[in-house]
């Protein structure tokens, strides 16, 4: 059924002969090699493949080949003429680019409009740019970007400059890159389509890899004739099944708990868990439906709900408990009953999907008798650990290159492809590549924890709290992937970051046969922290006080304890945070009741909520290295190994390194991260790689600067720079120069190098759940503004205002671009975000937030500098996420009267709270 | 082996349709989405070369909409202010993207409850034309539409065009569309409403019809009646509460529950009269959105 088709692209002819069905995505992708347009959903539903058409913008994944005959094709490798696109660069220079892959979309639909509309409005921006999702800027810089272009005011609010707060000093002075944004290191080949992500680089005589998965949410299955499958299937080379698993088909992020396996044994225990893979030759492997593989199903009983008394997921964990957190300190019974003011409520959540535009991918190849696998992640070297035990390799015969990586969150630092890809190209000898499509990367990799979770607080009569019980269950499906961190971390920040002298809160993970619950985004932190901060509205209102003043009142301060019985002598800025939106509270209040004079049927509600998090592992070791080498061409080489997954490692580590070497950044060369050739900097996770890998890369930085000073013989004031391959030291007036080819190579081929591991110094927790389980914790705090349709339940929000206290603000873009982006979540989980299993395996029933829903942000950055942090500097990924689904169910109780108890908040949910408590 | 025909005309598209079970492929924009990443094991016409079914033209039985007509053609056409309604759905139609490619009686073939652009037709009193082999056929879209993705279609006939009546054009016209989010959604529910008035600015003539709240869109013909005769600055609401809907039939499911929906309508459909009376003292040129 194939044909020639003859168009233009960006320009050229070309002719591909291809089915005339064949979606335009795969003509440009495979037969051009043109991989700038991504695969986010072959639906129509992400925008990630827009290109133009005859110059009108249409998702590729939606045109059938013949229809393009005869016509010109614009694609984004088409923007640059020799130099960047004014819209290309605009978005680099206002950080309107985080992983990418999103971007060739954004950046086609808005050539189109601006090609038609040179100077839009705002809202014609919103209606271009609508059909194109993104995971991670919460779009405020895209539009900010586009108006720029168009001449138009920048649509977003100008940011603060950092705000510089007292208590502690620097640990190291500031050169000229840290504290400035810089554009992103790795940004020109994400705005120009170069950038290769998972999928984008597969070799052409790579076997293609089918997987097939359980259609049921619980169920035994034997296979048929899988010999007479191949055989009848021409191009297929192989099915493989569990039997064929050379190793232990038992995996899982945390080693002790490891129950997963990579293809199933006889039994699967959720809807798309993968139980086979077919891989043949690309058309072999097109022609084949994953049903059509012989396997006998017998469905089972199923619960997606946890169900501490039902039938067990594994038959050694009884009640279905994965695990217990537990943090308890005082006697808080004591106190809630002795409470002046007592205030209780309970909390549901739902599955939460992580929605990168990005779904997973990956091809393998034998490298001698290494397997090699290119694959978007989170964590090299733990899928290199993970992988290799399942394929029965030692870890140094598994080496792990990852691409860039379109979005994570969370579920990329689970194994996916890897193994299946590994596993096919172990057994044949040939590269094997796949993709996963949108379905069964939903269906099949990690969400959000739903949350069940219930909680008292008391305070004496001034609102000073005396005392909190929490307690949340947790659906952590059918394997533990991090359910024991969620509820392990849980426990540890339930009570927010007040001081609470007595406390108890327990955190259980419960199996169930829905999909697998793992890390997103803050760890069940934001689940835990809609109840505590919702209470914490109710008992301002019992008490009659302002809801700030409460929390400023409650704040943890310098000096004080944690719940953990932790004593921070330093660094804590949430009370900094509040008091940094004080002026805007009160303005905002102001502006509500002003618009709400004499208007029946709409109502503005405004609401707080607070965060804190502990950055790194809970209790647990969590080391990362990096090395720099000097090469003798007088190349300043940094192994930078944390993974950047868009929020900008690889720009803000070598800001850290450069200024401590004392280095313009331009100097130095990135090598990014690869299990051959980056040491482990850990795992992209738990808002630890600007801490933990940024104070590695000081102290390498700092090693490397000493043996080069030691080398010269100068003093800690010399400063030096490399010229070609000469080593120019000056100190004072003096000036050396020192030849590189003199000196002797190391093994690497350095002739210096220096490689330095950072561990955050914590301590395990004991029964009652007491000690320093993190060595540094970030804060923040965010206020809501809204707008209720009061007939309709239909929220509108009209502005979010963030203080973030970031420690030290390495660079302030990426540092904004990370609280713009985790608001945009959170204003999903709160408003439309609810994974079900085999309901919502797409992104058109699946609603994430578009470019029309999340509103104006106004950041205030905090710096109260942590002395353990490189140069002060807290984690911040995640904490941006955690304020933002409270303070707008805050403002929604303050328009309505109402609390939504069940997330998301629909509009049929609000009108449903609203009609049971006859508002 | 499955067959792939791109027919130049329509007597060969219909011809090539008597002969087997074929899958329509015009704008893709449902086409694909269901086929997902699954291998294509259906018969394809394409309909992309059918110049004889493209654009929007004035005929003697009133407007035609070509069934190749894009929702960015329908936006782009010069129509009278009773198409306001149809204009207001193409706005809000997936996305920009979708509206480019995915064709209006690709919408009414595919016959989802949500479909956006069944509640508009239905107040413009549209009718389809399907084409087989020696026979053309019109229907009212209320008959063709016959539930949850089921459709009048006959094995071997074509949907060639949608007709609107001349009489059908006069008036003013709104459509909202409540959704979850702003873009790229399918509704919760939709309203669309046509008003006709006198000079003297009493309503001669109503049309109003509801999506995503029963498995067919319906037109609410007892309130339709009632609105006749009363002056153009009602309050549509005390008319709509003395009205039980019956027509209405909506379903619980993950965008929200049936009381909502039923609830979320009577707002819709009040807000949506005051929109299409309002736009009498609006100029002709300016279209509201549709969105809630």
């Amino acid at each position: 059924m194939t044909g020639p088709v003859a168009f233009n692209v960006n320009g050229a002819a070309v002719s591909v002969v291809v089915s005339p069905v064949a979606r335009l995505l795969s003509v440009l992708r495979d037969e051009l090699g043109l991989t700038g347009a991504k695969s986010g959903c072959d639906a129509g539903d992400c925008g990630a493949c827009t290109v133009l058409l005859d110059g009108e913008s249409v998702c590729a994944c939606l045109v059938p080949a013949a229809s393009v005959a005869g016509r010109a094709v614009r694609t984004v490798e088409g923007l640059a003429n020799g130099r960047l696109s004014a819209l290309q660069n605009a978005f680099l220079r206002h950080g309107a680019v985080q992983c990418g892959a999103c971007t060739p979309g954004l950046l086609m639909s808005a050539t189109a409009l601006l090609e038609r509309t040179p100077h839009p409005s705002m809202s014609e921006v919103e209606d271009a740019l609508g059909g194109v999702l993104c995971r991670c800027t919460g779009y405020r810089k895209i539009i900010a970007a586009v108006m720029d272009v168009g001449g138009g005011q920048a649509g977003c609010t100008p940011s603060v400059p950092p705000m510089s707060s007292g208590g502690g000093e620097q640990r190291s002075v500031s050169g000229k890159a840290v504290g400035t944004s810089p554009i992103r290191l790795d940004g020109v080949p994400k705005v120009t389509g170069a950038e290769r992500f998972g999928g984008d680089s597969f070799p052409r005589d790579a076997l293609a890899v089918l997987v097939v998965r359980s259609p049921f949410h619980h169920a035994s299955f034997v296979f048929g004739d899988l010999d007479t499958f191949v055989a009848d299937h021409p191009g297929v080379v192989g099915v493989y099944t569990a039997a064929d698993i050379p190793g232990r088909n038992r995996f899982g992020v945390i080693p002790a708990f490891a129950d997963q396996p990579a293809l199933a044994e006889g039994k699967a225990r959720f809807r798309g868990e993968a139980v086979a893979v077919i891989a043949g030759e690309r058309d072999a492997i097109a022609a084949i439906d994953s049903a059509d593989l012989p396997v006998r199903w017998s469905e089972w009983l199923h619960s997606v709900v946890p169900r501490e008394d039902g039938d067990l997921v594994h038959q050694d964990r009884p009640g279905n408990l994965l695990i217990r957190g537990f943090v308890e300190r005082g006697d808080p019974d004591g106190a809630i009953a002795a409470g002046a003011c007592v205030v209780s409520g309970s909390m549901h959540t739902a599955y939460v999907e992580h929605a990168y535009i990005e779904p997973e991918a990956g091809f393998a190849r034998m490298d001698g008798d290494t397997l090699v696998i290119t694959v978007c992640t989170q964590a090299p070297y733990m899928d290199r650990d993970d992988t290799a035990a399942i394929l029965g390799l030692p870890p140094d015969r598994v080496r792990i290159v990852p691409t860039a990586t379109g979005g994570g969150f969370g579920s990329k630092l689970d194994l996916s492809v890897q193994p299946l890809i590994g596993l096919v190209a172990l057994k044949t000898g040939r590269p094997a590549s796949l993709a996963y499509s949108r379905q069964e990367s939903m269906m099949s990799t990690t969400k959000r924890h739903p949350a069940a979770m219930r909680a008292t607080i008391a305070s004496d009569a001034s609102g000073a709290v005396t005392g909190m019980v929490f307690e949340g269950v947790f659906n952590t499906g059918p394997y533990a992937s991090w359910g024991p961190t969620v509820a392990n971390r849980v426990p540890v920040h339930a009570c927010g970051p007040y001081f609470t002298p007595n406390y108890r809160a327990e955190g259980r993970a419960i199996h169930s046969n829905g999909p697998i619950s793992g890390a997103f985004r803050g760890f069940g932190v934001p689940q835990a922290t809609i109840m505590q901060e919702t209470l914490y509205d109710e008992l301002a209102s019992k008490l009659g006080v302002d809801r700030l003043e409460l929390r400023l009142k409650n704040a943890l301060r310098n000096g004080c304890e944690t719940a953990t019985g932790q004593r921070l002598n330093e660094g804590v800025g949430i009370a900094q945070c509040l008091e940094a939106l004080s002026p805007h509270w009160r303005r905002a209040l102001a502006d509500a009741e002003r618009v709400n004079t004499g208007r029946p049927l709409m109502r503005r509600g405004v609401g707080i909520a607070s965060c804190w998090y502990g950055c790194g592992n809970t209790a647990l070791p969590n080391p990362s290295t990096i090395r720099i080498g000097v090469a003798p061409d007088g190349a300043v080489v940094l192994h930078q190994g944390a993974v950047d997954i868009g929020q900008g490692s690889n720009t803000v580590i070598a800001q850290i390194a450069a200024d401590t070497l004392g280095l313009p950044l331009a100097a130095l060369r990135l090598v990014g991260a690869d299990t051959a050739l980056t040491p482990d900097a850990g795992k992209t996770s738990a808002s630890r790689q600007t801490f933990v890998t940024g104070k590695a890369a000081l102290k390498a930085a700092s090693a490397l600067r000493g043996q080069i000073l030691r080398a010269a013989n100068v003093s800690d004031a010399a400063r030096f720079r490399f010229d070609g391959q000469t080593l120019v030291i000056r100190e004072g007036d003096a000036v050396r120069r020192l030849g590189l080819d003199e000196l002797p190579l190391d093994s690497m081929g350095y002739v210096f190098c220096a490689e330095a591991t950072y561990d955050p110094p914590t301590t395990t927790l004991d029964g009652r759940g007491q000690g320093s389980p993190y060595a540094v914790y970030g804060y923040g705090a965010q206020i809501a503004e809204l707008e209720v349709d009061l007939e309709l339940g239909i929220v509108k929000l009209i502005k979010i205002t963030a203080a973030h206290d970031v420690g030290k603000a390495i660079n302030p873009m990426l540092a904004e671009g990370q609280i713009e982006g985790g608001i945009a979540q959170g204003i999903g989980m709160a408003l439309m975000e609810e994974y079900i299993p085999g309901r919502t395996e797409n992104l058109h029933d699946y609603l994430i937030p578009t470019i029309g829903d999340v509103p104006p942000i106004e950041t205030i950055l905090v710096e109260v500098p942590d002395p353990e942090g490189p140069f002060g500097a807290k984690g911040l990924g995640e904490h941006v996420l955690i304020p933002t689904a409270p303070a707008i169910l805050n403002a929604i109780r303050h328009a309505t009267g109402v609390l939504v108890t069940t997330l998301p908040a629909t509009p049929s949910r609000i009108r449903a709270a609203m009609k049971a408590a006859q508002v | 082996m499955t067959r792939y025909a791109k027919p130049t005309s329509l007597e060969d598209a219909v011809a090539l349709l008597g002969e087997g079970d074929w899958t329509i492929l015009a704008g893709g924009t449902d086409f694909y989405p269901a086929l997902g990443s699954k291998p294509l094991r259906c018969n394809v016409l394409d309909i992309n070369a059918l110049g004889e079914l493209r654009g929007v033209t004035k005929t003697d039985q009133g407007i035609r909409i070509g069934a190749l007509t894009t929702w960015t053609e329908i936006l782009r056409a010069d129509l009278l202010p009773g198409f306001d309604a149809l204009k207001q759905a193409a706005r809000e139609v997936g996305s920009i993207q979708i509206q480019n490619c995915g064709t209006v009686a690709g919408n009414l073939c595919n016959a989802s409850p949500a479909a956006d652009g069944i509640p508009p037709l239905l107040i413009l009193g549209a009718e389809v034309e399907l084409a087989s082999m020696g026979r053309t056929r019109k229907l009212p879209l209320g008959d063709f539409i016959r539930g949850n993705r089921k459709t009048a279609l006959v094995p071997g006939e074509l949907l060639t065009a949608i007709y609107i009546p001349g009489a059908a054009t006069d008036g003013r016209s709104a459509f909202l569309k409540l959704g979850s989010r702003r873009y790229l959604v399918i509704s919760i529910a939709m309203v669309a409403a046509r008003i006709v008035a006198d000079a003297e600015g009493r309503i001669v003539n109503a049309a109003v019809a509801v999506g995503s709240c029963s498995e067919v869109a319906r037109r609410l013909t007892n309130l339709e009646n009632r609105l006749v005769g009363m002056p153009l600055d009602i309050d549509p609401c005390a008319l709509i509460e003395a009205e039980t809907l019956d027509e209405l039939s909506p379903i619980d499911d993950v965008r929200g529950s049936a009381d909502y929906r039923r609830e979320a309508a009577r707002v819709l459909i009040a807000r949506c009269i005051r929109g299409a009376a309002g736009a009498y003292s609006k100029p002709a040129e300016q279209t509201n959105r549709g969105v809630a």
